[in-house]
Formats: structure tokens, C-alpha cells, sequence
């Protein structure tokens, strides 16, 4: 009997190593289609009509004028939509023969606007609404009355920014024969469609989802949204298939955000560096919701007096989303900035610093071994100066540490592997893959049970029709698929084995499969081929379905959660233009068991590349008087170029002590802490902390010249 | 009017054959528009944001109240003089430039429109047969003026590889070749194309048939969600083409003018290296 464990170090054929990710091929040739390339027989274009207002009462809506347009089929409104909250609100969509009619009859609704006084600024914590929230641990005012304390306090910020999916948000939706089709852009394949049908009166049995491939998500794209109500109901409208995708700037206004964390921070050392006490007031908005102050002290969970006053700014912006790793970049840009601000007042070494406190995190062994790592990977004894770069000449050069930490543990699962009577096998899940190579996992982890090469094993996902798996946010995926599809496969090779058992006439338990081969264990000469094997079946198959379950499988150690990484960052500030430039950043990163060590890697220098970005160029800016956002396109939200990265290293904790672990999901952890070991070399350079993420030019110099060493 | 919003960090990107950008000419033949020459690589300071759509010109005035006007830098566009007066957008904003202001913007306008009445080989506004030669092979399609050329071949012709990001010739996502230079296809017409030679994404490799850069991109695991990656694809194929040997500031310069937010330059980066090394 084949079992679920994972296989040990030295018999995994594929499990650990480099995989190409299988649908590379397709999408380097353009043959991948995207939801977004999802063209229908007699399809509709659809294009929406969003609110120029950040906060205005609808008096009347006339789409008289775009109905009449030629080619123009149907237009959507909502009777009782009366007040728009936000800049890119929907007000009206429609849906014409092309998309440039479509877009010019969106110029024909007149809506008539009565605008109210609106409120887009997310900085001042007088603006905020309601009582504070408050965490305490400790007694902060009693740990600060320690005259032996050496006390700082600063001011810390990191803006509001947004996904900025490529493939926008939006879908395909087709009504044919009462039933519904649908072709969105999302990361919940299977729980997309709950309450989609309500609009269009289709019950969810008849409701067919398929994402194939995405254009990225990073925690925005988990439900229908307004957008995919409306093109179920133009489509029923008008009994065709309707294409609507957002715009850029309706996108970036309105398709999620991360909350910005403002706050002052006070931190008391003990003269050895021991951290005593973190006292926090953050304040900053997600848009028109609710806010929940990101953790802080973030990793250092032990310090014994912690308190944060937390204060939500209600504005009228588009609404926060789940982005890579909720409310964690925010924590560990506040924690990391202003815990090394109270270092450099003790003179302290960052790295000794860091190293001294890692008593106060949860797992003190793994992050003194990564950042020892991470040090000797980036020459830190070599390199580290203490704060302000003090050689000649305008470009300043410092190093910056940070540690991140989250869960990861996998979600529920459920996936179907069937063995043919041909030997072909074919696995199918109700999952998606974003680009995470979760495809490429699936396949790695069948072929390995089954003892096969990897092109042997259909991998087929990306319908809410195969076996239910749960959303890909949260680093989750991996642990589900990686579970459900060892658990499917063990089954199916079970089934397998005790009919060729049967056969042969040598007891199942006694024989395995191994490089293509069903075999005797003590006697591997006595095999037969995998698919002589699978031809034993006649005309039946074996369908076996695995079931990741996320407590039994913890309990089995086939997932667990909880990881740590650290990042430093090597940086060059030039005093007189302003001009941060990366030199240099190390990932070091600790994730369980490793399925395939290429794409594991790929989300790495992803995560780090997304940092570099939020680390120095993103921001949705709004203008306080108008309430627009002013850079909703990609020329001035801007993104890093190829040229922007330095150089990236990125090494992973494998082998005894991790790899046992078990499989734990990787995408978040590694992009939270960019932002924070950034901000620290900056300051290290030049002496003096910049402190608003990004570290636009502009911010580097307004701190050049309240101090530092300019 | 506009407004101006100068983002201090903002540096323009180009093209990814900039580096061998030729001197290049839009010209409008009937349009008064004077347009500069968009060879030099120096990078414009002034910047405006949020372009109209080609079908806006009339309504440009009234559309920037909303919608900042941008104006891109160095462009790579055919070289030729196109063989119908046709204005691409981008060409009609350079010709624009900044400072002309709401002015500016009336008295561009109000000439191409008498020109359109007046001259017979100004076409539409309806929808007008064109053949656009794809990959080798004439395709006849309808499309009205206005319709870019990305459009084109996403809407009309399925040919989907080509993506649509920022529809503003900012990431890159669109490159296609026009007689073999890269061009972002979300900023040319679709009627201006006509008589070119475009090669899409779908016109170099297939899965069963992928190119030296393609298949470098697999092993390189240069992409993730993979939606920037076929103007990647396009951009490194005619780079690497003409630089076998680039180095890595060479590099770095040529593929600027793509964007990807899963962050995968780290294998783009390799991509261009293992071609240097003879790999790929």
C-alpha cells in the first residue's frame, strides 16, 4: 500500500527540484486564453459609466441618447442607486456590437449630479470617525516611567496603493438555454458563482465558471462584484454573450486597495537593546469601511508592554481589498522603521540589534539562522556602518534589515485523480492558478505518487464543475492542491495496485510503483509497465477523489503553517537629487516542504520586485479638493521596470528542519518585508529617517533637510 | 483646461528597440499638425497624463477637463510616411505638445475636421474594408477609423495574444512588429497599418513550435500570471535579433518599455544573459 507521507529526501523524483511550470509554452506563445480573450459567437462590448464625483446624490440618469446610438443593445441602470460614494462608482453600463461604440454611447448617459462635500484624505488623524480601537499587553506607562530606558519616538507612514492586476477585473458572460456561463478573471473559481445567479433568477447548479488563466489577482479578485452582476443581466437583457472588462482607471479607482497605516510610535530599549515597551497611535483608511490597525510590534510578539491606538478615516475612495498579505507590509514597515530608529539612538548595530530581540519573536532559532543567512549573503559585517554614510561624495550607500512572518496553511480541498485502462491519468480540480504554478504542483505531486514523468498526467482546473477547491488567497493554495491531489493519487495507485495484486497473485502491500513501472519491492526485476499494468483494468478506470482536510492533514504533517523570513536590502541614495536605487536584496525565506523549487523561487524575486515597487514608487495619490485620484493610469502609478530591480538574491530554507515541515504557501510572506529593509538602508545612508513610504525624491529630500548627514 | 502633474520621479520609458530607434516621421498629410521628430532618446521632463481615445478629438477639450492629457516620449513608429492620411493618436497629441493648452487643442482640431470634409481619401466615420497583412497572411476586416489597431486584432480577428493593460503605450503588454520594429499596438489605428507587414505574438512560435526566446523564457520561468509576457516575447525577440550579445545595461535599457506586476525581471533578466552566452 502506497502512503499519503510525503516522500522522504532522496526519493523524490520530482518534489524539491526545478520544474519548467507546464503551461509555460502556452503562455509565451500567446496561445493562453485569458478571460480577457474570451471572444463569443455574437458577443457584446460593455463598458460602464462611473461617477466623476467622489460624493454626490444622482438627481436623474437620461439614457435616452445612448440608446439611440446605432449599434447600442442594451443599457443598465440601477433605479435605486441614488448617491455615489466614490470616484469610479458605477452608475450605468452598455452594451453595443463593439467596443468603441459601446464606449461612446457611456459618453451619451446623462446623469445629473447634485455633488456633496466629500472627504479623500486618509493622513490626519483628526478626520477620523468614532472611538479608537485598543490592544494592550503589559503596562506601557509603567515600563516608560523605567529611567534606565532609552525612549524614541517617530512618525511613520505607508500610503494607500492598489493591485494594479494586469489583466484587469471583468469577465465574459453568456446566457444559453437558461443556464449561465461565465469567463471571469478570479481567483475562486469554485466559489465564484454564489448569489451570482440572484439578478438573473438562474439557480447555482446552473451556473458554469471557468478561469483558465488569470492576469493576476494578488487578493482582489475573489468575488463577482458589481461588474459581473452586470453583464449576467445585460446578457439576459439582450440574449447575448456581453465582454466587460474594467478600464485602467476605473480598475485602479475602484477594483481594491491595500489601507494606508499612518502612526506615531514610541519604543523603549533597555540599554543591551532588549526591546521593553512599543506604544503605537495608527490611523489610515481602506476607503469607505471599517479599519483594523495593522499588528504592531509586528514578529516581536513578546514584548512585554505593547499598546496601539487604532483610528479609521472613513473616506470616499474606492474600498479596500485583501492585498498580498493583509495588514502585514503595513505592521512590519511601522514595527521595523521604528524599532531600528531606536537602535541607531543606541548606536547600535542593526544585525546585532535584530539578532539581540529575536527572543521576543515566536521562532527565535529560524530567524537567528536566516539572518546570519541573509547577512552572509549580502557581506552585511562587511558593508554595515552604523547610521550615515560617512565617505565623500553625494551617493550615500546603506544596508537595511527586516523579518516578516505568516501562516500559509492550506485550505480545503477536494480533487479527483482517474487512472485510464491506457495507463493515461488525468487530475481534476476545482482550482485556479494565477501564475503561482499551481497547475505545474498538481502535476509534480501526481506523477511523483504514481511514479511517472510529469507529462504523463493531465492536469485539468479552472472549473467550478470538477471537485470543489478553496480560494487562492492567503497563501493557501499550494497546501490544498498539494494534499488533496496526494491523497487522490495514493488512493487511485492503491486501487491500482490491489487489481494488479490480484492478477499477479503477490500481495498489493508488496509492490509499488516506480519510474513508469508497477514492481515487487523486495524483487524490483519482477515488474511490469505502467500501462501493461493500467491494461489489466479492461474497460473501466480508476477515479479516486483526495480530500485535504486542513486540521487531519496538519495532525498527518502533510501542511503545517506559520513561516519567517528575513530581507535586507542594499541601497544608494544620492543626496542631491533625492534618487534611491537599489543595488542589492536578499530574500531568506523559510516555507516547508517545496514542491517545485523553480516556481517557489519565481514567487520570491516576485515578492521582492513588488516590494522594490511599493518601496519606492506606489501610491494612489487623490486631490483632497476635486477627490479624483490623479495618477489612476500606469504611466504615473507607477510600476518598476526591469531596470529598477538591482540585483536579487533569494535563498530558501530546505532540508532537515523545514522541509518536514510539510507543504506551506509561499506567496505572501516574502512581500511584506521590501518596504521596511528598504526604509532602513535609506535611513542608514543617509542618517536621517525618510518617513513616508514611497521613497520618492522629493520625500528623501524634505528628510535630507530636517537633518541626516547632508 | 488640463492640468499639469509632474510626477518628480517620473522617468519616461521607451520602446524596447530604442537603441536603435531610427529617425522616424509621423506625418498627417492633410492635418496642419506639425509633428516633431521623435528620434531623439533625450527624455521629455513635461508630462501630461490620461490620453483620449482616437475617437475623442472632437470632444478633447471637453474630455480634459477630466482626463489630465499625456503626451508620450520617444516613440518607435514605421518609418515610412504612412500611405493614408491617418492620425494615430499618440502622433496627434506629440503634435500637440505641451503648453499649447485648450487653444492649442481648438485650432488642431477644427482643421482635421475641414479636412476630413474635404478630402475624398480621408475615410469614415463608418466602417471601412481594410486589409492588414498578419503574420503573412492578407486579413480583410471592417473597422471603423477610430478603432486602434490592438482592437483590431483582439476584437476582430481573435488574435488575442496581445494584451490590453493601460490602452495608453505605457507597459508594453501590446507589442506587436510593424515591418519588424516593435510598436505599441494600442496606440496606432488600425487603418494606419494597412500595408504593413505585423507579426503577433501568434506569428513567432507555437507551444509545439516555440522560438529561441520563448523557449528561454520557459526555462527561465520569466513569467508568472504571464499577461505581460507576449510583449515581452516581442520586445526580446527583435532585441536579442539584433543584440545576440546585449550587456546587462544594454539590457536593462532595451526592455524598459515592459511592465509586469508579478515581478518576474529577475528570468526576463536571465532570459537576455543565457542569450548572450549562446544558451537560451
Amino acid at each position: 500500500m502506497a502512503k499519503a507521507a510525503w516522500p522522504e529526501e532522496g526519493k523524490r523524483r520530482h518534489i524539491g527540484r526545478r520544474i519548467d511550470r507546464i503551461d509555460g509554452a502556452e503562455k509565451v506563445t500567446g496561445a493562453a486564453k485569458y478571460s480577457y480573450d474570451i471572444n463569443r459567437p455574437g458577443m457584446l462590448w460593455a463598458q460602464l459609466v462611473t461617477s466623476p464625483h467622489a460624493l454626490a446624490e444622482i438627481e436623474s440618469i437620461d439614457t435616452s441618447a445612448a440608446k439611440a446610438l446605432k449599434g447600442v443593445e442594451a443599457v443598465w441602470t440601477d433605479p435605486d442607486l441614488d448617491k455615489v460614494q466614490y470616484i469610479g462608482q458605477i452608475v450605468a453600463a452598455v452594451a453595443a456590437v463593439t467596443e468603441e461604440i459601446a464606449e461612446e454611447a457611456t459618453r451619451l448617459v446623462k446623469v445629473k449630479y447634485n455633488p456633496l462635500k466629500h472627504q479623500v484624505v486618509d493622513s490626519d488623524p483628526a478626520l477620523s470617525q468614532g472611538e479608537p480601537s485598543k490592544r494592550e499587553q503589559g503596562d506601557v506607562e509603567k515600563a516608560f516611567a523605567d529611567p534606565g530606558l532609552v525612549v524614541t519616538a517617530g512618525d511613520y507612514g505607508i500610503p494607500v496603493i492598489t493591485h494594479c492586476c494586469l489583466e484587469p477585473h471583468g469577465q465574459v458572460t453568456e446566457i444559453r438555454d437558461g443556464e449561465l456561463h461565465v469567463w471571469p478573471s478570479t481567483q475562486n473559481v469554485s466559489r465564484y458563482s454564489d448569489r451570482l445567479g440572484d439578478a438573473v433568477d438562474i439557480p447555482q447548479n446552473k451556473i458554469h465558471v471557468e478561469t483558465q488563466y488569470m492576469g493576476g489577482g494578488f487578493g482582489s479578485k475573489f468575488g463577482f462584484d458589481a461588474w459581473g452582476m452586470i453583464g449576467a443581466v445585460l446578457s439576459k437583457q439582450t440574449g447575448k454573450p456581453v465582454k466587460l472588462m474594467l478600464n485602467r482607471a476605473t480598475e485602479l479607482e475602484t477594483a481594491g486597495n491595500r489601507p494606508s497605516a499612518f502612526a506615531k510610535i514610541k519604543v523603549g530599549l533597555q540599554q543591551d537593546g532588549l526591546i521593553a515597551v512599543v506604544d503605537a497611535e495608527i490611523w489610515g483608511s481602506g476607503g469607505g469601511g471599517g479599519y483594523n490597525p495593522p499588528p504592531v510590534p509586528y514578529v516581536f510578539t513578546k514584548v512585554p508592554n505593547t499598546r496601539v491606538i487604532g483610528k479609521g478615516i472613513r473616506t470616499n475612495r474606492g474600498g479596500q481589498r485583501a492585498w498580498r498579505a493583509p495588514n502585514h507590509p503595513q505592521g512590519c514597515f511601522l514595527t521595523m522603521s521604528a524599532l531600528e530608529d531606536a537602535a541607531a539612538a543606541l548606536n547600535m548595530d542593526a544585525l546585532d540589534f535584530f539578532l539581540r530581540n529575536v527572543q521576543l519573536t515566536d521562532r527565535p532559532e529560524v530567524y537567528a539562522e536566516e539572518l546570519q543567512i541573509a547577512a552572509d549573503l549580502i557581506g552585511y559585517r562587511r558593508k554595515a556602518h552604523l547610521r550615515g554614510d560617512k565617505n565623500a561624495g553625494p551617493v550615500k550607500r546603506g544596508l537595511g534589515i527586516s523579518m516578516h512572518t505568516w501562516g500559509g496553511r492550506g485550505h480545503p480541498s477536494e480533487c479527483d485523480v482517474t487512472i485510464n485502462s491506457d495507463g493515461s491519468v488525468e487530475a481534476k480540480i476545482g482550482s485556479q492558478d494565477l501564475g503561482t504554478g499551481t497547475r505545474t504542483v498538481i502535476d509534480i505531486v501526481v506523477a511523483e505518487t504514481l511514479g511517472l514523468p510529469l507529462d504523463a498526467v493531465k492536469v485539468s482546473l479552472g472549473k467550478n464543475a470538477y471537485p470543489a477547491s478553496g480560494a487562492s488567497g492567503g497563501s493557501t493554495t499550494v497546501g490544498g492542491v498539494s494534499t488533496s491531489a496526494r491523497n487522490a493519487a495514493t488512493d487511485a495507485l492503491n486501487a491500482l495496485l490491489a487489481m494488479v495484486g490480484r492478477r499477479i497473485g503477490i500481495d498489493a502491500d508488496a509492490l509499488e510503483a516506480k519510474d513508469g513501472r508497477i514492481q515487487e519491492i523486495s524483487k524490483p526485476d519482477n515488474s511490469l509497465s505502467w500501462r501493461d499494468a493500467c491494461a489489466l483494468l479492461g474497460p473501466n478506470s480508476i477515479t479516486k477523489r483526495g480530500i485535504n482536510t486542513p486540521n487531519e492533514s496538519e495532525a498527518q504533517g502533510m501542511i503545517s503553517s506559520g513561516v519567517g523570513g528575513v530581507q535586507m536590502a542594499d541601497v544608494s541614495v544620492d543626496i542631491e537629487t533625492g534618487v534611491v536605487s537599489i543595488n542589492e536584496v536578499i530574500a531568506v525565506q523559510d516555507c516547508g516542504l517545496i514542491i517545485d523549487l523553480k516556481t517557489a523561487e519565481s514567487q520570491v524575486y516576485g515578492a521582492l520586485i513588488m516590494g522594490v515597487t511599493f518601496a519606492l514608487y506606489e501610491e494612489c495619490i487623490y486631490d483632497a479638493i476635486t477627490g479624483r485620484m490623479l495618477n489612476a493610469d500606469m504611466e504615473f502609478y507607477r510600476l518598476a521596470g526591469l531596470s529598477d530591480i538591482g540585483k536579487l538574491k533569494v535563498h530558501m530554507m530546505t532540508g532537515k528542519g523545514y522541509a518536514d515541515r510539510g507543504v506551506i504557501g509561499l506567496g505572501e510572506p516574502p512581500a511584506i518585508s521590501p518596504g521596511a529593509a528598504i526604509s532602513n538602508a535609506v535611513a542608514n545612508a543617509i542618517g536621517v529617517r525618510v518617513p513616508h513610504l514611497p521613497l520618492t525624491p522629493d520625500r528623501v529630500i524634505a528628510a535630507l533637510q530636517k537633518g541626516g548627514i547632508a | 483646461m488640463a492640468f499639469l502633474f509632474i510626477a518628480p520621479w517620473f522617468r519616461p520609458r521607451l520602446p524596447s528597440d530604442r537603441l536603435n530607434t531610427q529617425t522616424s516621421k509621423i506625418s498627417c498629410a492633410k492635418s496642419p499638425v506639425v509633428l516633431e521628430n521623435p528620434s531623439s532618446i533625450e527624455p521629455e521632463v513635461n508630462h501630461q497624463s490620461g490620453v483620449p481615445r482616437p475617437d475623442a478629438f472632437l470632444l478633447l477639450v471637453e474630455y480634459s477637463e477630466f482626463h489630465p492629457i499625456k503626451r508620450k516620449a520617444t516613440m518607435t513608429e514605421k518609418t515610412n510616411v504612412p500611405k493614408i492620411p491617418a492620425v494615430s493618436r499618440r502622433g496627434f497629441l506629440k503634435g500637440i505638445g505641451i503648453g499649447t493648452a485648450a487653444t492649442g487643442l481648438a485650432a488642431a482640431v477644427k482643421p482635421i475636421a475641414e479636412a476630413a470634409e474635404n478630402d475624398s481619401n480621408v475615410r469614415g466615420p463608418g466602417e471601412v474594408p481594410i486589409v492588414l497583412k498578419i503574420n503573412g497572411k492578407n486579413r480583410t476586416l471592417n473597422v471603423e477609423p477610430r478603432v486602434t489597431l490592438l482592437d483590431a486584432l483582439r476584437n476582430r480577428l481573435d488574435l488575442t495574444g496581445a494584451k490590453k493593460v493601460c490602452d495608453r503605450g505605457t507597459c508594453g503588454a501590446c507589442t506587436v512588429l510593424l515591418d519588424g520594429k516593435p510598436i505599441y499596438s494600442c496606440s496606432m489605428l488600425a487603418v494606419e497599418a494597412e500595408g504593413s507587414a505585423i507579426t503577433t505574438i501568434e506569428g513567432i512560435g507555437t507551444p509545439v513550435k516555440m522560438n529561441f526566446v520563448q523557449k528561454s523564457f520557459v526555462h527561465n520561468d520569466a513569467q508568472q500570471c504571464g499577461f505581460c509576457t507576449p510583449g515581452f516575447v516581442m520586445a526580446s525577440t527583435v532585441f536579442l535579433e539584433k543584440h545576440p550579445n546585449p550587456t546587462p545595461e544594454e539590457i536593462r535599457f532595451a526592455l524598459g518599455g515592459n511592465l509586469c506586476r508579478c515581478g518576474t525581471y529577475a528570468g526576463i533578466q536571465e532570459v537576455a544573459t543565457s542569450a548572450m552566452k549562446g544558451g537560451a
